[in-house]
């Protein structure tokens, strides 16, 4: 991509950013909208500025929970879809508790893990998991039992093994549903351990519910825009691997 | 045409019976209704009927992904072990895969090492004149390319039964004709038997040296006739007299479909 191009690419969302910014500068700064309820946008650089080294902290806390509750519910996840896959009776049998997990309220149950795994990181790292898992499975079990009828019939005809349809026919078939499903998953592990901060205590949950209880609305929105800049950045890690994987095959990864 | 046939591989075809064989499906009702016939190893039969008369659920049946209700089918191959190999409908390519390793895919099953199956498969690619393909993926190939990878993934495990379900009812009528061409010379250089599914009365004609005619669901067997042409099928052939003249023989006998079908 030539300068131009990426500028004129970035333009067309950077323009409602910054005019949007523009008017709750002016607002705030007219007395129009109190500062207590939206900080200037100034002031939230500032604040991004001024605690640079606590915001950084927190969020590489945050992230480092975030990306271990991604794992484990990545791993946990996939498994459970795939003995789910292996038979109805088991979807039938177990199903229904996978969805448990995605209409559990996590902010009713974390209290609950503070008991179950102490005040830090488990507590943080049990939450991300929990809200990042069923999207996993949901996705997982979905690519797995889409697989093209006629390469099963394929690999039935060579008397390919359980393990062999397994692993060189239907996890690979399903892919592309498994990295989406990680999409939604990295972007909710970053909401899971941030709820789990503000039980648990740590990372940028903390910074947000103590910048709170000061009345500091400025470090709420920093810490906010950082946590939101972890989803970002998770979720763009997913997208490399995905197109590093899916790249010289699947229509969504090709490039034109 | 100059392909690049071993000869010296070939290896006696499988000879097919299948006694009295019943297949009924919930919501389709009975689809083969009492089919009898016999293949004898080394022939080149062409299954021909109308659209949604059972061929294709009579060929799975021979290839062991479906089981009969009623009748009996063996297979026989001499002293050798049964082999089947199996053309889908869609070439039925396995995207991540390129047409190397397309190709080796039934070997690998079978637990070949990797340099002797893609030896083979390079054998079985000049075969089908797509050696120089084989690092493409089946996105970057024509119908008639993938069709021809298809071709070579089956033919790898050198099958002494072929089974095709008509793989070249999506082709272009040039590609179609070559890719028919194509195959009989496979057929006449390895000496497989072969059982071809179609619902175009040219193609079965041009192709095989014995063609049966099924009925509209539940399917019988309305004709089985053997086919007098010349065994070297050429370009030349479907202008002949003979060959228009076996088409009307054997068209008499296929059933014309309801109107509203």
């Amino acid at each position: 991509m030539n300068p131009n191009a990426r500028m004129s690419s970035l333009l067309p969302p950077l323009l409602p950013l910054l005019v949007s910014m523009g008017v709750f500068e002016l607002a705030v700064r007219s007395g129009w909208v109190p500062s207590y309820l939206i900080p200037a946008p100034s002031e939230v650089v500032r604040s991004l500025i001024d605690d640079r080294l606590e915001l950084a902290m927190a969020g590489w806390t945050t992230l480092s929970s975030a990306l271990v509750g991604l794992l484990l519910s990545f791993s946990a996840g996939t498994l459970f879809a795939i003995a789910l896959s292996s038979s109805d009776l088991a979807r039938r049998a177990f199903y229904p508790y996978a969805v448990f997990f995605q209409t559990v309220p996590i902010i009713a149950i974390a209290p609950l893990l503070v008991i179950w795994f102490g005040f830090g990181q488990p507590t943080v790292i049990a939450s991300a998991a929990i809200v990042s898992v069923f999207p996993i499975i949901a996705s997982t079990l979905l690519g797995l039992k889409s697989t093209e009828p006629a390469l099963v019939d394929l690999f039935t005809l060579y008397s390919a093994t359980t393990r062999q349809m397994l692993y060189m026919l239907k996890i690979p078939f399903a892919l592309p549903q498994i990295f989406s499903g990680l999409r939604i998953a990295s972007g909710l592990a970053v909401v899971g351990a941030i709820v789990g901060e503000f039980i648990g205590g740590g990372g940028l949950g903390s910074v947000v519910d103590s910048a709170r209880t000061q009345q500091r609305i400025d470090r709420v929105f920093a810490a906010v825009l950082i946590s939101a800049l972890l989803g970002v950045v998770l979720v763009g890690a997913v997208n490399f691997v995905s197109a590093l994987t899916l790249g010289s095959w699947h229509t969504s990864e090709r490039k034109p | 045409m100059n392909f690049d046939l071993h000869p010296e591989q070939s290896k006696s075809g499988a000879a097919v019976l299948c006694e009295g064989i019943s297949r009924a499906f919930t919501g389709a009702g009975l689809v083969l209704d009492h089919i009898t016939f016999q293949i004898q190893p080394g022939e080149f039969v062409a299954l021909l009927g109308p659209s949604g008369s059972g061929k294709s659920s009579l060929l799975r049946l021979t290839a062991g992904l479906d089981r009969a209700d009623e009748g009996r089918l063996s297979i026989e191959a001499g002293q050798e072990a049964v082999s089947r190999g199996f053309v889908f409908q869609e070439p039925t390519l396995i995207p991540w895969r390129n047409v190397l390793r397309n190709t080796t895919l039934p070997l690998e099953l079978q637990g070949w090492e990797t340099d002797k199956a893609e030896a083979r498969a390079e054998e079985e690619l000049r075969r089908v004149r797509l050696v120089d393909f084989a690092a493409r993926y089946p996105h970057e190939l024509s119908g008639g390319m993938k069709m021809r990878t298809s071709v070579a993934r089956a033919l790898i495990t050198r099958p002494n039964l072929l089974l095709l379900d008509e793989p070249f009812a999506a082709l272009d009528e040039p590609t179609r004709h070559a890719l028919q061409q194509q195959l009989r010379e496979i057929w006449t250089a390895l000496g497989m038997t072969v059982l071809f599914v179609t619902h175009s009365i040219s193609e079965a004609v041009f192709l095989a040296d014995r063609v049966i005619v099924l009925s509209q669901r539940p399917a019988r067997i309305l004709l089985d006739s053997a086919i007098n042409l010349p065994p070297a099928r050429t370009a030349a052939l479907r202008t002949s007299l003979n060959y228009v003249q076996e088409m009307s023989r054997i068209s008499a006998a296929v059933p014309i479909p309801e109107a509203n079908a």
